[in-house]
């Protein structure tokens, strides 16, 4: 089972190979990790993607709990939550092909950040799902590079027992 | 008035209590020696290698129940400690170790004796410190003690760049320590813990599994009560020994790999299983999935990580183990249950296999067996000494035939299996107890890793005593290989071994030796009689001899080799 996991730190030196040495040392493996500040600058929050059984999950946060620069550990799994991470693409299509690129962008919301002679960079910004989706369709036109954000999470206002979110109903 | 860093350093040891630090110079850290030169209350330890003083400063702590001190050098100085920091990290000892480090502003940029020494020991320190301004030094030393020695205890490591300690700062000791992050658990669930009485009420095959947490939280005397009270019998892990007296008639001695054979069959036939302070080492448990078959699994542990990390529990209690004994105690005594008459017949059980298969070995006329050195330093010593170990045999015989009935009596390194550690480990525990008798039960492959500790021995004139086992192998490696690698005995003979008595006289100590077991108790008494400088024992013994039982690597704990006529025997039984 995949796990989103928010980890709220001390914003200290060291901190972030603390976490990422206990996923190494101990063999949990990390998908996706990204790291930012929070309203209080001494205290840095991290959003980690990782999978594993629920024996697995449950040593992963109590181990990350036991850290002492570990002031939170917030599993999402349990919690009714909004998903989100991001991704610049630079696209090179075709001519014939620009204007479908510039439509599909417009279908997902996206933005043309920048753009070259023969390139678009375009930023789009959503579940995971959705950029998948987006980077499928725009891969017959030619990609050649793309960067992605690590994902970031944050809980619903009105914490109900998570009814599976439909992602879809999620971006409209 | 403003005090240099290295002046702020040793004041704060002071306030921490610290009569004895364990270190070895160098460039970087001689601010801090120099402010120790002329102090009166603060005595540094000179030991002859690095890895040395951390053993002893663990063995210190161990045997004190204080934090245990260590002072080192930058570079190389700080490297040749990692042994001994991840040697208590496994054991969870309190032991705080400075390290010097290179000028703040050289730090990154390879500088002579430079080594990124946090980021080396950030796995195997329970938290570590590098120091930037000397303003939080005292600071980092009052949390690094907090750190080390509450929850489950550890090693904490402060990195001291040179600049640091020479530079200056008003001396202000905090009041308190404020770490939000950090609050460990010593309650246990109220609700967990009745249930735990319930189970204890309702089961009719249990037994007690003491570790190590046991001796750490200084709750021997509530588990006694709580064996005694519900008739349970109590097996130690090797950490656990002393924990719970091993002459008590509801002791099962030691489980595990080389455990007894009651220990082993009685936690594999058990119905309830009530680990207390124990992490389910692989040690312990054998072949995962085949341990405790029928036991519902009572856990208690300070560290939720312990918790279902390698086996299933019905009934986990993070807390102190001494306050959820207590709690414990206080339930079970509104459940007034007649003890004696529900536990019976498994008592009896249990007597059945104490009495079909002690720990037993053969005696014979002309050659020393290991076990009976040990048994002859129980005898003679009356069981009345602080006993550290090596790695090997001589560590499983030490386990199996010496009685612990004290706690922080048994130094060893369990999780690490460090050979090394015993030498260093005794120094430190003399200095702690200067009056008390301590021993090193040793192998002649472990002594030679920190025989160079007999020169601070004998400087500090501690009469630390090493018997050393001496079969001329890496006895244990022998043994694995001639069970289970077809008599290969693949550099596993020491052809040359020194000659332990004339070593011991080249450092200005004692030496003795014994070649036939009439010369055992002689050599021992002799030893005893030594009180200004340490004594080498050098006892030949039988190379061939093996540690029994032995489960196989893999194995369940209930699937033991013996001693080859054992096995016979109990094929019979199973006939029967
Ligand atoms: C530092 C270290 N290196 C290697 C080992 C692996 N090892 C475990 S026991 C052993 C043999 C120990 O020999 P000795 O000290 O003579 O003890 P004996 O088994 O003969 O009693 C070895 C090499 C270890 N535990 N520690
Ligand atoms: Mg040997």
């Amino acid at each position: 089972m995949r796990h989103t996991i928010s980890v709220l730190v001390e914003n200290k030196f060291g901190v972030l190979s603390r976490v990422s040495g206990l996923f190494s040392g101990r063999g949990f493996n990390i998908e996706s990790l990204s790291v930012g500040e929070t309203i209080e600058p001494a205290v840095s929050l991290m959003t980690i993607v990782t999978s594993g059984d629920d024996q697995i999950i449950e040593q992963i946060t109590k181990q990350l709990n036991k850290l002492i620069d570990v002031i939170k550990v917030v599993d999402f799994m349990e919690i009714d939550h909004v998903e989100r991470e991001m991704v610049l693409i630079k696209a090179a299509p075709k001519k014939a092909d620009r204007i479908e690129v510039l439509k599909l962008t417009e279908i997902f919301r996206g933005r043309i950040v920048d753009s070259g002679t023969t390139t678009y960079t375009i930023e789009i910004t959503g579940d995971e799902g959705k950029i998948n989706a987006f980077i499928e369709l725009i891969k017959p036109f030619g990609i050649k590079e793309f960067v992605r954000t690590g994902k970031v999470a944050i809980a619903r206002e009105r914490v109900k027992k998570a009814q599976i979110t439909t992602e879809k109903k999620e971006h409209r | 008035m403003k005090k240099l860093g290295a002046e702020i350093l040793v004041e704060c040891l002071k306030r921490e209590g610290v009569k004895h630090i364990f270190g070895y110079p160098g460039g970087v850290v001689l601010n801090i020696f120099d402010a120790l030169y002329d102090d009166k209350d603060l005595k540094l330890i000179l030991t002859r290698h690095e890895q040395g003083a951390v053993h002893a400063a663990d063995g210190y702590a161990r045997a004190s129940g204080k934090v245990g001190v260590a002072l080192v050098t930058s570079g190389p100085g700080a490297t040749n400690t990692v042994t001994g920091i991840a040697t208590a990290s496994m054991d969870s000892i309190p032991v705080v170790v400075f390290s010097g480090q290179v000028p703040t502003m050289l730090i990154g940029n390879d500088a002579f004796q430079e080594a990124d020494i946090v980021g080396i020991t950030r796995p195997c320190t329970k938290y570590n410190y590098l120091v930037k301004d000397v303003n939080d030094l005292a600071r980092i030393v009052r949390e690094a003690f907090h750190i080390a020695s509450t929850g489950r205890p550890g090693p904490v490591l402060i990195d001291l760049p040179k600049d640091v300690t020479a530079g200056k700062a008003d001396f202000v000791w905090p009041q308190e320590i404020k770490i939000r992050s950090y609050r460990p658990t010593y309650e246990g669930n109220k609700w967990m813990i009745k249930q735990a009485a319930n189970e204890i009420a309702k089961a009719k095959k249990p037994v007690i599994m003491a570790g190590g947490g046991v001796i750490i939280s200084g709750a021997s005397k509530e588990l006694k009560e709580l064996a005694e009270l519900s008739q349970i019998p109590v097996t130690m892990t090797l950490m656990g020994l002393g924990g719970f007296p091993g002459t008590h008639e509801l002791s099962l001695g030691m489980l595990g790999m080389h455990g007894t054979y009651y220990a082993n069959m009685s936690v594999q036939e058990s119905d309830l299983l009530i680990g207390i302070g124990v992490r389910f080492d692989d040690r312990v448990t054998g072949k995962m999935g085949t341990f405790a078959p029928h036991a519902k699994i009572v856990h208690i542990d300070i560290d939720p990580t312990s918790i279902r990390k390698n086996i299933r529990v019905d009934t986990p209690i993070v807390g102190d183990v001494k306050h959820v004994l207590k709690d414990l105690l206080k339930f079970l005594k509104e459940e007034k249950e007649q003890w004696d008459a529900i536990r019976k017949t498994w008592l009896k059980q249990i007597k059945t296999w104490k009495l079909g298969m002690p720990l037993k070995y053969t005696y014979v006329e002309n050659v020393i067996k290991p076990q009976f050195v040990i048994e002859k330093l129980y005898e003679i010593t009356k069981g009345d000494a602080i006993i550290t170990t090596e790695v090997g045999q001589n560590q499983m015989w030490a386990a199996q035939f010496y009685k612990f009935n004290k706690p922080r009596t048994f130094l060893t390194s369990g999780g690490l299996g460090t050979m090394g550690y015993g030498f260093p480990a005794a120094i430190g525990a003399q200095l702690a107890y200067p009056d008390k008798l301590v021993i090193d039960i040793a192998g002649d492959g472990s002594i030679q890793m920190n025989i160079q500790e007999l020169a601070t021995a004998v400087i500090n004139k501690l009469p630390v005593k090493v018997a050393i086992l001496n079969n001329h192998y890496l006895g244990m490696v022998r043994q694995w290989q001639e069970l289970f690698f077809g008599e290969r005995y693949s550099y596993s003979h020491l052809d040359v071994v020194p000659d332990f008595v004339k070593v011991a006289e080249a450092y200005g100590a004692v030496g003795f030796r014994a070649t036939k077991p009439s010369e055992v108790e002689p050599v021992i008494k002799e030893a005893l009689k030594v009180k200004d400088r340490p004594v080498f024992m050098d006892f030949i013994v039988d190379w061939k001899e093996k540690v029994y039982p032995m489960v196989p690597a893999g194995a369940a704990i209930n699937e033991m080799l013996f001693e080859e006529e054992k096995r016979e025997e109990k094929k019979l039984k199973a006939v029967r």
